[in-house]
């Protein structure tokens, strides 16, 4: 076990894979000489050279363009996209293009790219540096979309990722960078299925599903609602795409009440579908409406007000309270 | 242009002809050997790579471009009769295509637009597998590794990055082969896009990629004058072979319509790729005589004046002018070259017919590369629902 950050974690996944994996590279803007605007990457083109971590060309379409094209020739292209808000000009090429070419050519053409994206708010940062698009991603077949809560998982999920012969989106929770946790880089303690839920705390009375920056809120508010005798299960999505439905589902069945929160706006949210699937599986099992907990229907608000805008811990428990009341 | 990016002695010969286009607003000189009058005529550069076209490939040009033709009026029929969805039709643009398909080696990889029905037939793809995508069985068709010839893509200059991307593979794989003596040919790619694709921002930022990794890439574009119902002139102020000066590797303007200069020009660019010197983009002055699809109808944006004239530089007219005038063809052939078209139209009709619609089931099957839990979820759903309807059967009888 060695205790590092997320952020260290990403980056020695990202070495070990550079290592075990000669086709392997990285690519972004500002990713090799800075290290990345947050340091996920430093030291690694020392380390590999910039044939293996390159610095691109500001050009989001382009950098995931190309790195398609990599694919198709046999390497395993790892982007880094600076920030949330700016994978946009990338979005056609990953919703038109990357999800899909293994389709297209009935099973003939694999795109193994990875996707990095530092994304979420809570940072205090400007104008589009805080956002949660995962759901735009989740939606479009062909992506795997994933996002560690925790130095071990990073290490890992991030190391599973290049492994895998799908294109994955692998976001990360930026102001969890420097959360620090122990990392047991011997056995990743995954099972088969490595994007599998986790239940990180359990408990009788409600679930509390999270994923990302928002599982520490999760099991926080759980905590608290055990000073008013209240026995609450968090569990750790780990995975968007796909969506371990029969974990969340299993702990509906014990605890009869569902929460879901996550930074992104309820609307049209990971959330909805988690409610959907949950009451379509189990409904008899349900003692109270499932609740989301989300961002509003508004672009993600400035800085100095975000703190009304983000689940925290006492939305979450207002949540809670309002199932307990069925 | 500076030298380092240019074969050895050719700056100032090519600079003498159309590649060194001076001011970017300034008219830019086309490449030409073969004119509209059927006449052979030269270039400081480009007659040298000419006389390697023996007459030989020169009779085969004919065929392909008479072949593609022919398989063109085929399949625009066949849609016309409700067998395919929608037909993209290449006539006037035979010159452009075979000639810069026949540039490039096995080991070169093709990135098509959706338009590149010669190259394909250049590069052996099966044109039923062709149709595939265009009747509605499939939204590819062929497999790309088996030609080095890439699936259409529809979103326009999308693959002009995927060219780029690939083509830093090359570079890559160039370096390693070098390391372990590997005799593997050299290789470079072609990304083919249209003068409307040249507006997308992707077109912008493959180039800007591809300059500054040299990457091997001959980006080869097809300015027929029209996107759909909107004229190159509302894409573009300058000459699009004046842009490449703008990234920094050159650019030459050829006339589209010439399958030898098309021929020279592409297999120069490609050498020049090959060779480690980064990119060229070649634009290919040409025309697309008919509908952009056959979904629109060019009498309602265009003069008829304007496409009588452009059928007067008719690419096959001219060849087979020079043909017969310098007796590398008889009537003979021109009857073959007939009748094989219409052998090939006999096949396409049958294997049309004949395509397969596919079973829902293989669409769940490749949405994934590794197991996929929502897939196998809707897949037994679906199974469950459709077996459904086969004990209802079961029960009727």
């Amino acid at each position: 076990m060695v205790t590092m950050t997320i952020a260290k974690a990403i980056n020695e996944g990202l070495r070990a894979s550079l290592t075990n994996n000669p086709k392997s590279l990285l690519m972004g803007e500002d990713i090799g000489h800075l290290g990345g605007v947050y340091r996920v990457t430093d030291g690694l083109i020392k380390e590999f050279g910039d044939e293996r971590v390159l610095d691109t060309p500001l050009a989001e379409s382009g950098i995931v363009g190309t790195a398609i094209g990599l694919a198709l020739r046999g390497y395993l292209p790892v982007c880094e996209i600076q920030f949330d808000g700016f994978v946009y000009p990338a979005f056609n090429q990953i919703t038109t293009q990357l999800a899909k070419i293994h389709a297209r050519s009935l099973g003939k053409l694999t795109v193994p790219v990875v996707i990095r994206i530092p994304y979420g708010g809570g940072i205090g940062s400007i104008e589009h540096h805080s956002e949660s698009p995962e759901a735009l991603f989740a939606h479009t077949a062909g992506l795997r979309i994933i996002s560690p809560s925790n130095a071990h998982d990073a290490y890992w999920m991030i190391q599973k990722a290049i492994e895998c012969q799908d294109p994955v989106i692998f976001f990360e929770p930026k102001r969890r960078y420097w959360l620090k946790g122990e990392v047991d880089v011997e056995n990743a303690g995954l099972s088969e299925d490595p994007f599998k839920a986790h239940v990180v705390r359990e408990g009788t009375d409600a679930t509390i599903v999270a994923y990302g920056p928002l599982v520490p809120v999760a099991l926080a508010a759980a905590n608290a609602a055990t000073e008013d005798g209240r026995s609450i299960e968090v569990i750790d999505l780990r995975s968007i795409s796909p969506l371990d439905f029969d974990t969340v589902e299993a702990s509906v069945k014990k605890t009869g009440r569902l929460i879901i929160a996550h930074e992104a706006p309820t609307f049209g949210g990971i959330g909805g579908e988690i409610a959907a699937r949950i009451s379509e599986r189990a409904f008899l099992h349900l003692e109270a409406p499932v609740i989301r907990v989300g961002g509003f229907h508004m672009p993600y608000p400035v800085a100095k007000v975000e703190e009304d805008y983000l689940p925290d811990i006492d939305k979450i428990l207002e949540a809670l309270d309002r199932s307990l009341a069925y | 242009m500076g030298s380092t990016q240019l074969p050895p002695g050719t700056e100032d010969t090519l600079a003498a002809t159309s590649a060194a286009a001076a001011a970017p607003g300034e008219p830019v000189e086309m490449v030409q050997l073969l004119g509209p009058d059927g006449k052979l005529g030269s270039d400081p550069v480009f007659s040298d790579y000419a006389k390697r076209i023996d007459p030989e490939k020169l009779r085969v040009f004919y065929t392909d471009m008479a072949r593609i033709r022919r398989f063109d009026q085929e399949a625009t029929a066949l849609q016309r009769q409700g067998e395919l969805a929608l037909w993209v039709p290449l006539t006037g643009q035979e010159a452009a295509q075979i000639g810069s398909g026949h540039a490039s080696q096995p080991q070169d990889y093709i990135f098509p637009t959706y338009r590149e029905h010669g190259v394909a037939l250049v590069r052996n793809v099966d044109l039923a597998e062709l149709l595939k995508q265009f009747r509605g069985v499939s939204n590819g068709g062929w497999d790309p590794r088996e030609n080095n010839f890439h699936l259409y893509t529809l979103v326009l200059a999308a693959q002009t990055l995927h060219a780029v991307g690939y083509a830093m593979g090359i570079q890559r794989d160039q370096k390693l082969a070098a390391a372990t003596d590997s005799t593997d040919p050299k290789a470079a790619v072609i990304a083919y896009f249209g003068d409307g694709a040249s507006s997308e921002g992707d077109v912008h930022e493959s180039m800007v990629f591809a300059a500054s990794y040299d990457a091997p890439v001959v980006f080869f574009c097809q300015n027929n004058h029209w996107a759909i119902s909107v004229p190159t002139e509302v894409q573009t102020k300058v000459p699009l072979a004046n842009r490449a000066k703008g990234y920094g590797f050159p650019g030459i303007r050829v006339d589209g319509n010439d399958v030898i200069a098309v021929h020279a020009v592409t297999e120069w660019a490609l050498e020049h790729a090959r060779e480690g010197r980064g990119p060229v983009l070649i634009e290919a002055y040409t025309y697309r005589v008919g509908a952009h699809t056959t979904a629109d109808d060019p009498t309602k944006y265009r003069e008829s004046a304007e496409e009588a004239a452009w059928r007067e530089k008719d690419p096959l007219d001219r060849l087979e002018s020079y043909l017969r005038a310098e007796g590398l063809a008889d009537e003979a052939f021109f009857d073959q070259v007939k009748a094989d078209g219409d052998e090939l139209a006999k096949y396409v009709r049958s294997t049309t017919h004949g395509l397969e619609v596919p079973d829902i089931r293989d669409a769940f099957a490749s949405v994934y590369a590794e197991q996929h839990p929502l897939i196998a979820e809707e897949l037994a759903w679906f199974e469950e629902y459709s077996a459904g309807f086969e004990s209802d059967e079961e029960t009727a009888h």
